[in-house]
């Protein structure tokens, strides 16, 4: 099986699946669970390494990698959407009352196929190589993302999410081609592969080709949510259904940060264009950093605060593509994925059971359902950093990669001061759960499939904590 | 066998918020540690340190080992975590989170001390982090939720700029090991030195980082109090002997004058600020804090003339003899506010009346602390101060090691006026309404009190039986 065929498999297995959603009768969270059964098989295949009779055939092999480092991130994307699915099978009490109003669920059979279809896209974009595939991958993953945001058209809060993902997302796409034109005009070609022995030869223009990089900074900034271009995220965020900020938070960032690396790479390895690439990265972390972490300390809604804690991650992992590490941000990515869906599990189930996404409504969470608070308290234990969690690791390295290239005192200060500011809205919600008392004492349940997963992720993040060789592994270190 | 030291108490932690019997599991772990403890130390060579790799680039090993320091801490950590287990009322129904917390941090306790890499040693001191933080905002008392979340962001934000000291001074070699440490360039020892000092400083209470410190153990559940002021603390300034001294001893050099001005900070300024306060935690809280300067005094000396042989031993061993001191006292205070309800030394008085085995391992343990001779602080305290002159010959002019000794002298002034004041007003003198009814403390409530009375005792009358083991 040649590598592609991958891709094609997954969105003809999307198209499948919609297909059956359209024909059948059934309960439509049975879809959700169908289809990721299939891309539990689409992993399998990705571990599987590829058989070198068939490598990417010459056509193809222009537009399409098929490293290492494009199966992890592919991995990536798979799980994040397994995961994605696996929650909307809970959620779909949530889901059908924001669809058709009541508790029938015929409206929302295609909630559970387009992540299939994002998903394809996502794994197109790990193995781009060059900027038009890039392009045309990027498209298929924000289309399907623009749909799932806006999914609950009864709610305004989703509708109102799906408007400014369009908009900006639409902006950030004009960007995006024209920081590519640009590109193109200035270097001669859209192969990245290229690009490295163009920029040692010098046959390109400089200024043409800073203009482009600029403009696709911005477009990719906007997709990773850095500043100043991560005005959505809050809103589009705390709008869209919880498993979607999920899928938007890791895997949308997660593909975002692997292009960025992608497409930066060979200008920051070359003299010409290297320093005022990582001068401007850097400039935009510290500022990341500074917005997202300040940004999170005032909030009293739980899906508002993961929303403005993301966009400081990405404040971090801006430091590491600065500096050049590229593994200790596809490291980061991978223990975020963990960390953030367990995150997200706990509050949508909360969301499901208590109709709320405020702090208020994890009051007392540890007498109500300790399995649940505990899953919680360490998934924030690792979102803020706290050693012997996965979460910890990512910012090690990456903390251990700008003292390594001298980063200026600045930068490191501002990180310092998000490393406490994170411990403190982290662990608010840990206070809440533990220290404050619930307004009604019943107990919540845990649908199976959410207490499977949460053992399974928070086991994970512990494991992990101390022994995290395995990810690195699957990078092929 | 060095991993059970660890994984004793976690797994008994575990077991408790599994559903395990809370007191008595947590009496049974740490029984069991001091077993194995005192097995590895007699029979060092038995042990073999352990090395599991857990990266392979950079290379990091979970690795543990007994040095000569870190086997003395280990004594410390163990004889505390069972005298913490005993500490204390636990309220009712609480008892999972009580005892639970109180292994976890132990357990973070002996892993960062017997850790042999860097990496561990700083993770594994961040493993209390959060059973402290919910133990203070749960179960704590008085302005426990402010002094929860003042320790801990205060902590993180030290641990944040210790890992980059650590992540700068591991730079040049690459390794993570203990055995690996080298001084750095030149260059880099001033920042990293500073970036050490404010780091494990700020973990160790050094003035003016000091301030989560005193609330913070005075609203603390006693047996977290026990394990945070009397091992936590420690292992900052095992740090600074260990890794500090190795990596950057230039740039200790460099900022000695400012150690020296702080730690008299430490001494001076926050023993008036004790001897001005009126609740008994709360003075038992700054004095922990103010004897923290006498330690970094034994690093100054250290820093000034790294041949200087005192000064190690002098640090490892005060550092021993007030963990098992402030360890007691906040033991016995928490009976006392058992049996009278109220720690205002203005409400107390004549308990000695009702309670005389508590007022006499009271009387011990604070004259432990101001250094009485005969017990382990005095021990510890003289060998800081001939330290400080044991460079210094007569006719020599004085530096700043010596005139800083000098007037740390007068710390032990202070700490005999408010540890005698509140031994005064708490136990002598007529009965007040408080403790009329005072019963005196009972046979289970002796144990943890006996075992680090008789601790201070030897070790006061003995020292060497502690400071053999620094040639391990």
């Amino acid at each position: 099986m040649q590598p592609h065929f991958i891709e094609f498999i997954t969105v003809g297995f999307g198209l499948i699946l919609l297909m059956f959603e359209a024909f059948t009768n059934g309960k439509k969270s049975e879809i959700g669970l169908l289809a990721a059964t299939g891309l539990a098989v689409i992993l399998a295949m990705l571990f599987c390494p590829a058989p070198s009779c068939c490598p990417v055939p010459e056509w193809m092999e222009r537009f399409y990698s098929d490293d290492q480092t494009a199966r992890f991130y592919k991995i990536i994307a798979v799980t994040s959407t397994i995961l994605v699915l696996l929650m909307s099978v809970d959620f779909s009490k949530v889901l059908c009352k924001f669809t058709t109003g009541r508790e029938d669920d015929s409206a929302t059979g295609e909630f559970y196929c387009l992540p299939v279809f994002a998903c394809a896209g996502l794994m197109w974009m790990a193995s781009a190589t060059d900027l038009v595939s890039i392009f045309v991958s990027l498209e298929l993953v924000t289309i399907s993302f623009y749909v799932m945001v806006a999914f609950m058209r009864r709610n305004v809060g989703s509708l109102e999410a799906g408007v400014k993902y369009l908009i900006l997302g639409a902006l950030s796409t004009g960007f995006l081609v024209y920081g590519i034109a640009w590109i193109y005009g200035a270097m001669g070609t859209t192969d990245i592969t290229l690009y490295s022995s163009i920029l040692e030869s010098e046959a390109y223009h400089l200024n043409y080709l800073l203009f482009g990089i600029a403009l696709i900074l911005l477009a990719l900034g906007f997709k990773v949510g850095a500043v100043p271009m991560q005005l959505w995220i809050a809103d589009v965020y705390q709008g869209a259904p919880t498993p979607i900020t999920a899928f938007l938070s890791v895997a949308s960032k997660a593909a975002g940060f692997l292009v960025l690396m992608t497409i930066l790479s060979p200008f920051l390895a070359a003299d010409a264009t290297g320093s005022t690439v990582s001068s401007i990265l850097l400039i935009m972390a510290g500022a990341t950093l500074l917005y997202g972490n300040l940004a999170a300390i005032s909030q009293n809604n739980f899906k508002r605060l993961l929303a403005y804690s993301s966009i400081a991650h990405a404040g971090f992992l801006l430091i590491g593509v600065a500096t050049q590490d590229y593994n200790a941000v596809s490291f980061y990515l991978g223990t975020y994925l963990l960390m953030t869906f367990a995150a997200f599990f706990v509050l949508a189930l909360i969301r499901s059971e208590e109709d709320s996404d405020e702090l208020e409504a994890f009051d007392g969470l540890g007498k109500r359902n300790p399995l649940l608070a505990f899953a919680l308290t360490i998934a924030m234990a690792a979102l803020a950093g706290i050693p012997l969690t996965a979460g910890f690791w990512g910012k090690f390295l990456i903390f251990k990669s700008a003292i390594a290239n001298d980063i200026s005192w600045w930068l490191l200060s501002i990180a310092f001061v998000s490393v406490a500011a994170g411990f403190y809205y982290y662990l608010k919600v840990v206070k809440a759960m533990y220290w404050n008392t619930a307004k009604d004492n019943t107990i919540i349940t845990v649908p199976v499939i959410t207490k499977v997963v949460l053992i399974l992720l928070t086991a994970a993040i512990l494991i992990l904590g101390i022994y995290p060789q395995p990810i690195f592994n699957l990078l092929g270190q | 066998m060095l991993l059970a030291l660890i994984l004793i108490p976690f797994l008994a932690a575990i077991g408790i918020l599994g559903g395990l019997p809370a007191r008595l599991t947590a009496v049974i772990a740490s029984l069991a540690n001091i077993l194995v403890a005192t097995y590895a130390l007699s029979c060092p060579a038995c042990c073999d340190g352990f090395s599991l790799q857990v990266l392979a680039d950079p290379k990091i090993n979970l690795s543990l080992g007994i040095t000569g320091i870190s086997a003395i801490m280990l004594i410390l950590s163990v004889i505390v975590t069972l005298a913490a287990v005993y500490s204390g009322k636990c309220p009712e129904g609480r008892e999972k989170l009580w005892f639970s917390s109180t292994l976890f941090i132990a357990a973070g306790a002996i892993g960062a001390f017997l850790s042999t890499d860097v990496f561990f040693f700083y993770a594994f001191h961040e493993l209390a982090l959060i059973p402290t933080f919910l133990m203070i905002g749960i179960l704590g008392r008085g302005d426990r939720k402010e002094a929860a979340w003042k320790i801990t962001i205060y902590l993180a934000f030290g641990s944040i700029i210790l890992l980059a000291g650590l992540l700068m001074a591991t730079m040049h070699t690459g390794s993570f090991a203990f055995s690996d440490l080298t001084a750095i360039p030149a260059s880099d020892q001033n920042t990293v030195a500073l970036l050490l000092i404010i780091g494990f400083g700020t973990l160790v209470s050094l003035f003016p980082l000091h301030n989560w410190a005193a609330p913070a153990y005075a609203s603390a559940p006693t047996p977290v109090a026990m394990l945070h002021a009397g091992v936590m603390k420690k292992f900052g300034l095992y740090g600074l002997l260990v890794i500090g001294m190795k990596v950057a001893p230039q740039g200790m050099l460099h900022w000695l004058p400012w150690i020296c001005v702080l730690l008299l900070g430490n001494i001076i300024w926050v023993g008036l600020v004790t001897i001005n306060q009126k609740r008994l935690d709360l003075m038992l809280g700054n004095s922990s804090v103010m004897h923290m300067g006498y330690i970094f005094l034994a690093i100054a000396a250290l820093a000034a003339n790294p041949a200087n042989s005192i000064a190690e031993p002098a640090a490892v061993l005060l550092m021993f003899a007030h963990g098992i001191s402030i360890a007691l006292l906040f033991s016995l205070t928490s009976l006392v506010e058992q049996k009278t309800g109220t720690l205002e030394i203005s409400q107390l008085g004549g308990l000695a009346k009702k309670a005389p085995a508590l007022a006499f391992l009271f009387g011990l343990a604070g004259m432990a602390s101001i250094g009485l001779p005969g017990l382990a602080n005095f021990a510890g305290e003289v060998m800081v101060f001939f330290a400080g002159f044991a460079d210094w010959t007569p006719g020599e002019s004085m530096d700043w090691v010596q005139i800083t000794t000098i007037i740390a002298l007068w710390g032990v002034v202070i700490s005999a006026v408010y540890m005698l004041r509140a031994f005064r007003n708490t136990f002598q003198g007529p009965l007040v309404k408080a403790t009329e009814n005072a019963a005196d403390i009972h046979y289970c409530e002796k144990i943890p009190a006996y075992i680090l009375a008789v601790t201070l005792l030897v070790v006061g009358i003995y020292p060497k039986i502690i400071l053999q083991f620094l040639s391990l």
